[in-house]
């Protein structure tokens, strides 16, 4: 069973297929909960520090705004802990709590920097292109450590 | 500042989305209470919402996915059901969460579609659809970029 980050981390469908054959999918909600159900000061909404533009630092630098290293405290924990990553190219869902362009920019320059198994590609506009989506993920994960290839 | 004191600590959440002319919402809530076994399950207008500890929420899942296993979609949640940080009981009006949702639930159909193709494929069948590529869209061409940018 691989760590695979999907990229809109916050993608229903592809958390779906990535559990559905059998990895774990890395997404926002995991950084979410571990901030949450961590004891320490109130936060509200989201449990977000002033620490956590500092942890950001790590993956930006410290003239990148707070709000990118602030997420990037959530991001870059999991991809380095990502065995594989499924991108989708300009993803029409990348706005609201995925909002923030240069975040996701730079999260998927990390993506595509990392020496990872890889896919990339976009969301399905008919029946036909939803067999080819399903088809090149089922693949790629099943050639993952772990995959039933 | 005041302290925070978390709940529900070492538990999970997951979402069930179903968009089925067979299973409604309200049978995923049914199927998940029959069996909840004290886990907490939240009907909702999509399907549900379970939260427990991560075996209890996959037994669970396990289940309802075998309803209908091509059109039941399941994504992880950070917050618990009815958190007053995001419930929209607080805030008022959708949660910005539910626009990526809404959007991923339009492509459900083509989905749930592909799933259902792939499952009848041998592996050859298989590798010969995963070659095919999704068409990607041209970039703007420079001249007709220049074009726009002369019009009045």
């Amino acid at each position: 069973m691989a760590k695979v980050f999907i990229y809109p981390a916050t993608s229903l469908m592809l958390s779906d297929l990535v559990s559905r054959f059998g990895h774990t999918p890395l997404g926002s909600s995991v950084s979410i909960r571990e901030h949450i159900q961590t004891p320490g000061f109130d936060s509200p909404p989201l449990q977000m520090t002033s620490e956590d533009p500092q942890k950001g630092l790590k993956w930006a630098a410290v003239e990148v705004p707070s709000g990118v290293r602030g997420r990037m405290s959530l991001y870059g924990p999991l991809v380095e802990e990502a065995e594989a990553a499924i991108i989708i190219d300009e993803p029409d869902l990348a706005f609201g709590c995925m909002g923030c362009a240069r975040t996701n920019e730079l999260l998927a320059f990390m993506l595509r920097e990392k020496d990872m198994p890889r896919l990339e590609l976009r969301h399905p506009k008919s029946k036909e292109e939803g067999v080819t989506f399903v088809a090149q993920i089922k693949k790629f994960l099943s050639e993952l450590p772990g995959g039933s290839a | 500042m005041k302290e925070y004191t978390p709940e529900y600590v070492g538990t999970v959440t997951k979402y069930v989305f179903v968009d089925s002319p067979d299973t409604t919402p309200q049978d995923i809530a049914v199927a998940a209470y029959e069996i909840a076994q004290g886990v907490m399950v939240k009907e909702t207008c999509f399907g549900c919402q379970i939260t427990g500890t991560p075996e209890d929420v996959e037994r669970i899942i396990d289940h309802l996915r075998s309803l209908d296993p091509y059109r039941i979609f399941v994504k992880d949640r950070g917050f618990p059901p009815g958190d007053s940080r995001r419930c929209r009981a607080n805030l008022g009006g959708a949660r910005p969460g539910y626009l990526g949702h809404e959007f991923e639930m339009k492509l459900s159909l083509y989905i749930s579609y592909g799933l259902s193709e792939v499952d009848k494929m041998t592996p050859a069948e298989l590798k010969r659809a995963a070659e095919k590529s999704l068409p990607v869209e041209e970039n703007l061409d420079i001249g007709q970029l220049e074009k726009i940018f002369m019009e009045k």
